[in-house]
């Protein structure tokens, strides 16, 4: 790994301490979701559907009552009906229709994908719970399904709702057809920009279906109260969304509802919905006794909310110098069998990197009979950064420019007019693709024949929003910093890190704990690369504000002005006796004597957490016998702001960078034609393994973000992006085929290579 | 239906339980003795966050029926380290923040120890190989397969 390029005046900041929840997590002791066990305790199975699209004509549940051990059966029927509900605070936990979340969460009257819950019960023993779950029986009439985009656009195709809220995660959509809806952005008054160009390049692209992959299944523990406290233990990215939802789900007050976050194992976008928390808490009700569900790997894959495959349309034009002129882009996603996807982030990023001054860009989501699209790791920006960094590989070269001066020629820049009409932030991207052709990678000639080198470049956007904190200075010098955030990855560390260099002391005096809703005031989910920006200024308040509290006690214990204390870096002194000097923790040990420990608060809505920018670069080389692609070497190349812990950054970069290689070379749902998942396990849903990826050198380059106190920039999302583009622009300089299609594996590479020869 | 009883050693203890025939190891260590360091992923034998080793011999601890650890010796997690003292693979992964969300720690950690004790010099590529049969979605690996290296080259000293 690269050292961050430039020093600064940080003590704590940019060094590599360890973390204090890592010793449980090397020992096996961390306790996650499906680690909770309480006395009484009973577990749940659902039953699923095992057609895409069916009336459900009967649920017979006497069997599954009758046999010992069975507690309680659920169905569709046990929940409160909703009238359609959107939730329009801009802290909303979701900007779906809680209607269709709770019709997700458990069918009514129709099922709309293979894997829809439509039973649940509760026993004894989970082997119990599903024998039990196995002998529900439920009559289905089976309908059509609608599979693809293509199909659902037919105006021919029955509408899957007779009416549906339109999706508004992002951008607001609105009904263009039976089963879509859509929206449009335009810049730059050129009409005539395509016809007049002198280089134009079209190409459509087509990607699939794929999921998030977290290691740990969904797991939930509920105890209903018969004082009507709901008590739900489960592994979320925000326990705040889970009590929200559950709220109006269930139509119970939210102070009715406590949720204490476990431990997470991996989130990526796919844990702050609702999916069996309901069901677990009704079951919780009717049995007077804690209930436990843990879903399935195969229940994972089938139930839960993957990242919508696509189908992009891109229309590019430059001059014959190589600057682009026009930007004509249509985004296909599909949404599943609710709205509510991630095609609005997805058009946002489409083309933000670079500067484009006449665009049309309309994002349209689709009804299908497949689980309603969830957001996975920069939502929707894979399929999208995949198109476009191909395209800009095709133009460059039509135009006869190298790639990578192509990028730097159009490179969006402070004060260019962004595709939604607002100037672009201060980024550091012309920086990062200089770093890219600096680097000894880009320098280095390849080695051998079929092999050959790509890039892609990507810009994403992430979000603010509120985070809470409280902070305890207590009478021994140690600090307890309290979150609402959870922490997916470390970031409890990364924001004591914060404290610590506000309140200049070790970062081991720091002790930090995400909290559970009843003890921390809101804070928003962990997503879009947040936490460590966002609640990282609420840290930054609250250290501050501690650090006054304490200068208050200081001017008491002197009998002196409070305006009279300083605070330098750990130390107050008096000003009018400089002898005078306290450290910070001669100070707290005064605290007990000067009106107990301190604690204080932070409270911090941003409102972006500026832009994060990446650019990857592969070598591949080709094996023209099978079609598999193998990586020779890789470099990532991010702007991280301030790389608040360099290794945690380059972490990152690297996670990232693997499911972004998954993405381009094998992932993918596989559907039968009547729209049954086909890889429902974890050897035919195939993520990249230790063997499959080479080492990923990472290169940090920090532009301070304006909007940080230190400079943070939210990380952890862009770095999936420009896997797919880079390496297909390899495999195209390896063997001179361009593939429109992801994921490129063997089978579909050698088809494309025997098209090649004939 | 009858329970089985089971005798058996855990991390050098000896350990009775009784479980039902169709319970795997997974679920003993789990649900019954409440050792909740192996974790499910899959309950295939496809992610190997259950890792254990019995008999010496690394097993996905879901593939292995609880009545099979009949007077076996099993090693989980919980047995890695000497009390507080954490076992130089333990330490190394914190030293080169080899995990981030931490489930799958537990499984890479059993493997990479048993890799160890079979060939205390990997190379690399042997190192990636052995590991294959853990999935790890946070890392991309590169910073496990540092630690397990680091960590070999240390204990050969």
């Amino acid at each position: 790994m690269s050292e961050p390029n430039n020093r600064r005046p940080y003590r704590v900041l940019g060094t590599t301490p360890l973390r204090e929840d890592g010793v449980e997590k090397v020992m096996g002791q961390a306790r996650f979701a499906d680690d909770v066990f309480l006395p009484r305790m009973l577990h749940a199975a659902v039953v699923r559907s095992p057609h895409a699209h069916a009336k459900i004509r009967k649920i017979s549940t006497h069997k599954a009552t009758a046999m010992p051990g069975v507690f309680a059966v659920l169905t569709g029927s046990d929940f409160p009906t909703l009238e359609p509900t959107i939730l329009s605070h801009s802290d909303a936990s979701t900007t779906d229709d809680l209607k269709d979340i709770s019709e997700n969460c458990m069918a009514r009257d129709r099922v709309l994908y293979d894997g829809h819950v439509v039973a649940a019960v509760a026993a004894l023993s989970r082997h119990v719970a599903q024998q039990a779950a196995e002998a529900i029986d439920v009559e289905y009439e089976i309908l059509a399904p609608i599979l693809d985009i293509e199909e659902a656009l037919n105006e021919e195709t029955p509408a899957l709702h007779e009416d549906f809220t339109p999706g508004q995660f992002v951008l607001q959509t609105k009904k263009a057809s039976a089963n879509a809806s859509g929206f449009e952005m335009n810049i730059g008054e050129d009409q005539d920009a395509f016809s007049t160009a002198e280089v134009v390049v079209e190409k459509r692209y087509r990607t699939r279906c794929v999921h998030q992959g977290y290691i740990e299944p969904h797991a939930v523990t509920v105890q209903w109260g018969s004082d009507g406290i709901m008590t739900v233990w489960t592994c979320t990215q925000g326990h705040f969304a889970i009590r929200e939802q559950l709220s109006i789900v269930l139509q119970h007050p939210l102070s009715k509802i406590k949720v204490i976050p476990t431990e997470v194992g991996g989130g990526f976008g796919g844990k702050d919905l609702i999916y069996v928390e309901p069901a677990a808490a009704l079951l919780a009700k009717k049995t007077g006794c804690p209930v436990k569900m843990v879903m399935s790997r195969a229940e994972t894959l089938r139930g839960t909310g993957p990242s919508p495959g696509a189908v992009i349309n891109v229309r590019l034009a430059s001059d014959k110098k190589g600057t682009l002129l026009a930007a004509d882009l249509e985004l296909l996603y599909e949404a599943g069998a609710y709205p509510g996807g991630p095609v609005g982030s997805a058009g946002l990023a489409a083309t933000s990197r670079y500067k484009i001054s006449n665009q049309t860009i309309r994002g349209v989501e689709v009804l299908l009979n497949k689980p309603k699209m969830k957001q996975y790791r920069a939502p929707g920006g894979v399929p999208v950064n995949f198109a476009v960094e191909s395209t800009i590989d095709i133009l460059a070269s039509k135009v006869g420019i190298d790639p990578l001066d192509f990028r730097l020629k159009n490179a969006m820049a402070e004060g260019d007019r962004m595709v939604t009409g607002l100037p672009c932030p201060k980024i550091g991207g012309r920086e990062l693709l200089e770093a890219v052709r600096d680097h000894s990678h880009y320098r280095t000639p390849l080695s051998g024949p079929r092999q050959g080198r790509g890039m892609a470049y990507a810009l994403w956007f992430g979000a603010g929003k509120t985070s809470s904190v409280s902070m305890t200075v207590h009478g021994d010098g140690s600090v307890l910093l309290n979150v609402g955030t959870p922490d997916l990855s470390g970031t409890r560390l990364t924001l004591s890190m914060q404290a610590a260099e506000v309140l200049g002391i070790d970062v081991a005096e720091v002790s930090a704990r995400v909290l559970d809703t009843d003890s921390i005031a809101f804070s928003y989910k962990t997503v879009a690369s947040r936490t460590t920006h966002s609640t990282g200024i609420a840290v930054y308040q609250a250290a501050n504000n501690a650090l006054r509290e304490m200068a208050r006690r200081a001017a008491v214990y002197w009998d002196i002005e409070e305006s009279s204390v300083a605070i330098t870096r750990g130390s107050f002194s008096d000003l009018g006796n400089p002898s005078r000097c306290l450290s910070f923790f001669e100070l707290a040990k005064l605290l007990e004597k000067l009106g107990g420990p301190i604690t204080v608060y932070g409270n911090a809505s941003p409102g972006s957490n500026g832009c994060q920018l990446a650019a990857h670069l592969v070598d591949v080389e080709v094996e023209v016998d099978t079609g598999k692609i193998n990586l020779l070497r890789y470099t990532a190349f991010q702007d991280a702001g301030n790389a608040i812990h360099p290794d945690y950054v380059s972490g990152q970069m690297q996670g990232g960078a693997a499911q972004g290689v998954g993405w381009a070379l094998n992932e993918a749902y596989f559907y039968s034609e009547d729209g049954k998942l086909l890889n429902t396990s974890l050897l035919d849903y195939r993520m990249p393994t230790a063997v499959d990826l080479p080492d990923i050198e990472t290169v940090i380059l920090e532009t301070p973000n304006p909007n940080h106190p230190f400079g943070v920039r939210g990380v952890g999302e862009v770095p999936i992006m420009p896997p797919a583009g880079a390496i297909a622009n390899a495999l195209y300089n390896a063997a001179g085929i361009r593939m429109t299609e992801l994921p490129m594996s063997p089978g579909t590479v050698l088809e494309k290579i025997k098209e090649n020869i004939d | 239906m009858a329970r089985n009883h089971v005798t058996t050693t855990i991390n050098g203890d000896p350990v009775e339980f009784l479980c039902d025939t169709e319970q795997t190891l997974l679920d003993v260590l789990r649900d019954e003795l409440h050792l909740t360091g192996s974790k499910e992923g899959c309950a295939s034998g496809d992610c190997g966050a259950c890792s254990v080793t019995m008999d010496g011999r690394l097993v996905c601890a879901c593939l292995v029926l609880a009545v099979e650890t009949q007077g076996a010796e099993v090693e989980t997690i919980e047995g890695m380290a000497d009390g507080d003292r954490l076992h130089p693979l333990q330490q190394k992964f914190l030293d080169h923040a080899a995990l981030q969300c931490g489930v799958c720690t537990p499984g890479f950690l059993v493997a990479a120890k048993s890799l160890l004790e079979r060939n205390p010099d990997p190379t690399e590529s042997e190192v990636r190989y052995w590991l294959a049969g853990n999935l790890c979605r946070c890392t991309g690996y590169d910073k496990i397969v540092r630690a397990v290296l680091d960590t070999a080259a240390e204990m050969r000293e």
